[in-house]
């Protein structure tokens, strides 16, 4: 067993990490779709988009060939609305609560009809908004990811010149480092990035870190307004030995290496854990399977019942042939010459729920062990919080505490994202830079 | 056992479907081919004065993703040789003798010419004329088709000409291009024409092209009016079939309903408003002949299920039931009610009725799914949520009377009774 890269030929890697929600090949087949739509008033489906894009209108704007309308419709409710058509849960959001549903019908595949429009838009260069002259504010964002471009789109396009300081060397966040590639890649990323800054007075500067080489207070002085979109980063600590043994690394980190380099350079286990039953821990899961390794089991303390992923996900999974022991905690990492051989788990039982109604899990006392190679840790990322701690910011357990419009205890200083949220989908991020937005237009006014 | 044929002046079919005049029936191997499949009849394309057509010839009004609602075309009678489509004529009724053959005809306008063509065509052994008086393009501006149709007088004088020389049954087809299609109807029966058929195309401009701004059909960058048909026109044609089925003179007379039918139960509402046969073209002309099978089966299992045994037990049947508003129940009232189990919460109905009909429809918000439901005092029964709703049955429309006795406009206005307050 071992730890290696280049499993593949460039055409399987080039199969394995191909779209997987391939968009609709003739304008033909978005109609048949579009016209399904039965044009719902006051829809289900856009009451379960957190960003409530106007969906019956957009469809409808497809069926009556105004495709120019309806990516329109689209950008003006998510400036990121590409490529939420490409990552959202839309099984639990908008797909989830289509009637069709109630009467044991396909849902209308809202989030391929949303590609359809707005990958023409971005295509063919479509600049469907225009700057109002510059108002002589000056706002500073904290991040390029979903948030912080969701805001910055909205303040310039009401004249505010918007600077945005990123700590990659690329924008649009967890978009771009952290996705499976098979659902968005880094070109589209970087595409959505450009097409979003084309509107004017946004400038990003990359490589700038808050608390490295820049500081809240600086921003604070130079500009009207802050707003604060950084994001969660670390990953959540097993806290188990054997957690330093080489061949255990974060989720996050391995994904980000596919996203950010070549697939051939990315090595992988034979036998690969991953804990954790997130959509991360999914996206980590099956791009291992992609990558190469031979076995890859996920690992979940509860059971399919409380897991955070959707059972599209899960059957994604599934599909890609890893296996799933539920109701198993990791409990050592074991290992020969500071290399991981085996992953020892405790089987779990369902105990009391919480406050939340979920169940806790509880140890039986009983211990498996798994032969693997590699142990990826997708068990949730936790906040930035000594960075939130030094700049004075109010929080809880290290996630910003901010009013319903984004403001947080420091006049001036606004935030939304994963940074306060502590970690939800790509479409919640872009709402909270939306509401942002306007309660900066409202301060910068007063 | 139930039978479907139908027997139409003496003219026997095995059912009551024909093919109408038009493309499918302009020549021998397609009519052949049409009996093969089972059609009980056909009306050959119409016969005349000699044309040459054009290219393109059709268009189309196209509906939420459904091809070929409506169906409009500039094509002219037939262009073919007479003497060759008489020759086929005979050989079809020879090859197929218990199917009917009819056979369309437009002379140029003179009393020669229309006993000069009849005597040609009568040679042939086929079953009946079907006279056309409702071509709206290309024959009009010379004098012929839907002019004749739209004159009752011309069309008088042309029926009495061609009922001196027929020695066969004669049917006046109608043109829609009226205002009513009685009073060519009435002259046409009153001169002696042993039935009626109806509708011909309506003149349509089925739309234009936005790029280069010309209309359908496009022949070299210009367009003409053109005859519009297919599934989108079956209700103006039921009408116009009432019509004819009311009046005290053309009543008088079998009639051959035509006009959007493309299923069973199309051809079933013609026959219940007093068609004896149907005929039947867009459809045939979008699916091919084989749309005859579910034709017959649908309509034998139809009778079966209603106990019918011929075709003349239900011919005509709801012609009572159509009458004059005066006469309609004022005290008639229905409210529409929403079946909870059923209701998908699409809001449509709600809206529907806010901003169409009468805002009694309450709604109430859920996330994701509002409840509608319905103030009964407010709804006024006029359908519009029950025909907006998308599933089967989960808005029905409850009897409510306002009073237990039948009375009409005219007695309600004599009683003095209360009109709306709101």
């Amino acid at each position: 067993m071992a730890i290696k890269n280049n499993r593949l030929t460039a055409e399987q890697y080039q199969q394995n990490f191909s779209d997987i929600h391939p968009p609709f090949d003739s304008r033909e087949s978005a109609l048949v779709e579009a016209n399904r739509c039965l044009f719902c008033y006051d829809a289900p489906c856009t009451k379960s988009c957190p960003t409530e894009i106007n969906i019956p209108k957009f469809i409808k704007q497809i069926s009556t060939d105004n495709v120019k309308g309806s990516a329109h419709t689209i950008f003006a409710a998510n400036i990121m609305g590409a490529g939420c058509s490409r990552v959202c849960p839309v099984e639990k959001l908008c797909e989830g609560s289509c009637v069709y549903n109630l009467l044991e019908e396909p849902p209308i595949p809202i989030a391929r009809l949303q590609r359809y429009a707005t990958e023409q838009a971005m295509e063919k260069n479509w600049q469907l908004f225009t700057r109002k002259p510059a108002t002589g504010k000056k706002v500073a964002i904290v991040g390029a990811g979903p948030a912080g471009l969701s805001c910055a789109h909205i303040l310039s396009r009401e004249g505010v010149d918007v600077t945005i300081y990123e700590k990659e060397n690329k924008g649009g966040g967890l978009m771009t480092y952290g996705i499976a590639a098979y659902k968005v890649t880094p070109q589209f990323c970087e595409q959505e990035v450009n097409y979003i800054t084309a509107l004017g007075g946004i400038q990003i500067k990359y490589g700038q870190e808050l608390g490295k080489h820049i500081s809240l207070a600086a921003l604070k002085a130079q500009y009207d307004a802050v707003f604060l979109g950084f994001g969660v980063g670390l990953a959540r600590q097993l806290n188990i030995p054997g957690e330093e043994l080489e061949g255990v690394v974060d989720a996050i980190r391995f994904i980000y290496n596919i996203r950010a380099g070549a697939y051939d350079r990315v090595p992988v286990g034979d036998k690969v854990a991953v804990i954790g039953m997130g959509m991360t821990a999914i996206d980590a899961a099956t791009q291992a399977k992609r990558l190469g390794a031979q076995e890859v089991t996920l690992v979940y303390r509860r059971t399919q019942a409380e897991m955070p992923c959707t059972e599209a996900e899960l059957d994604l999974a599934k599909l890609d042939g890893c296996r799933i022991i539920w109701l198993a905690a990791p409990a050592m990492i074991k290992g020969e010459q500071g290399k991981v051989t085996q992953l020892v788990c405790n089987l779990m039982q369902l105990g009391e729920a919480d406050a939340s109604g979920r169940r806790s899990s509880v140890e039986t006392g009983e211990k498996f062990i798994l032969e693997v190679d590699m142990v990826i840790k997708a068990a949730g990322q936790i906040p930035f919080e000594e960075l939130v701690t030094s700049n004075q910011l109010q929080h809880a357990q290290g996630k910003i505490t901010v009013q319903k419009n984004g403001a947080t205890n420091i006049p001036g200083v606004f935030a939304g994202g994963d940074c306060v949220n502590g970690g939800k989908e790509v479409v919640d991020a872009v709402q909270a830079g939306k509401l942002a937005a306007n309660a900066m237009l409202d301060y910068l006014s007063s | 056992m139930t039978d479907i044929s139908a027997n139409f002046l003496g003219i026997k079919s095995p059912n009551p479907f024909w093919l109408a005049s038009a493309p499918p029936t302009d020549k021998k191997i397609n009519v052949l081919r049409a009996f093969e499949a089972g059609w009980g009849g056909v009306v050959w394309k119409t016969l005349g004065s000699q044309v040459k057509n054009v290219s393109s010839r059709y268009s189309a009004v196209n509906y939420n993703g459904t091809k070929v609602m409506g169906f409009n075309n500039i094509e002219l009678i037939s262009d073919r040789p007479l003497e060759l489509n008489l020759r086929e004529i005979k050989e079809c009724i020879k090859l197929f003798p218990d199917r009917a053959m009819i056979v369309s005809l437009m002379a140029d306008n003179t009393r020669e010419k229309w006993h000069e063509l009849i005597a040609q065509v009568e040679d042939t052994g086929a079953h009946g004329l079907e006279l056309n008086f409702g071509c709206p393009h290309g024959m009009t501006e010379r004098g012929m088709g839907a002019v004749v149709g739209q004159d009752p007088e011309i069309a008088r004088l042309v029926v009495e000409w061609v009922m001196e020389k027929a020695t066969v049954p004669v049917i006046t087809k109608l043109t829609p291009n009226v205002h009513s299609v009685v009073p060519t109807g009435r002259a046409a029966v009153e001169a002696g024409s042993h039935a009626l058929s109806l509708i011909n195309t309506i003149q349509s401009v089925t739309g234009i092209d936005l790029d280069t701004f010309v209309p359908n059909p496009n022949v070299a960058g210009k367009s003409v009016f053109g005859g519009y048909c297919g599934p989108a026109v079956k209700p103006i044609a039921l009408k116009m079939l009432a019509t004819i089925s009311q009046d005290p003179v053309t009543s008088k007379v079998p009639v051959s309903g035509i006009g959007g039918v493309s299923t069973w139960k199309d051809a079933v509402e013609f026959m219940l408003l007093g068609a004896t046969t149907v005929q039947v073209c867009t459809a045939a002309m979008k699916h091919g002949f084989r749309i005859v099978e579910d034709l017959c089966e649908g309509l034998n299992n139809w009778m079966d299920e209603k106990g019918f045994k011929t075709i003349n037990d239900f011919i005509g049947k709801s012609v009572p039931h159509l009458t004059q508003w005066e006469e309609l129940d004022i005290n008639y009232h229905i409210v529409a009610n929403i079946d909870q189990t059923k209701c998908i919460h699409c809001g449509l109905c709600y809206i529907a009725c806010e901003d169409g009909s009468h805002q009694s429809i309450n709604q109430q918000y859920g996330k994701p799914y509002n409840t509608y439901t319905i103030r009964e005092e407010d709804c006024v029964g006029c359908n519009l949520c029950k025909l907006i709703c998308p599933v089967d049955n989960c808005i029905t429309m409850v009897e409510q009377r306002k009073g237990p006795e039948y009375v009409n406009w005219k007695e309600f206005q004599l009683r003095g009774m209360p009109l709306n307050d709101h």
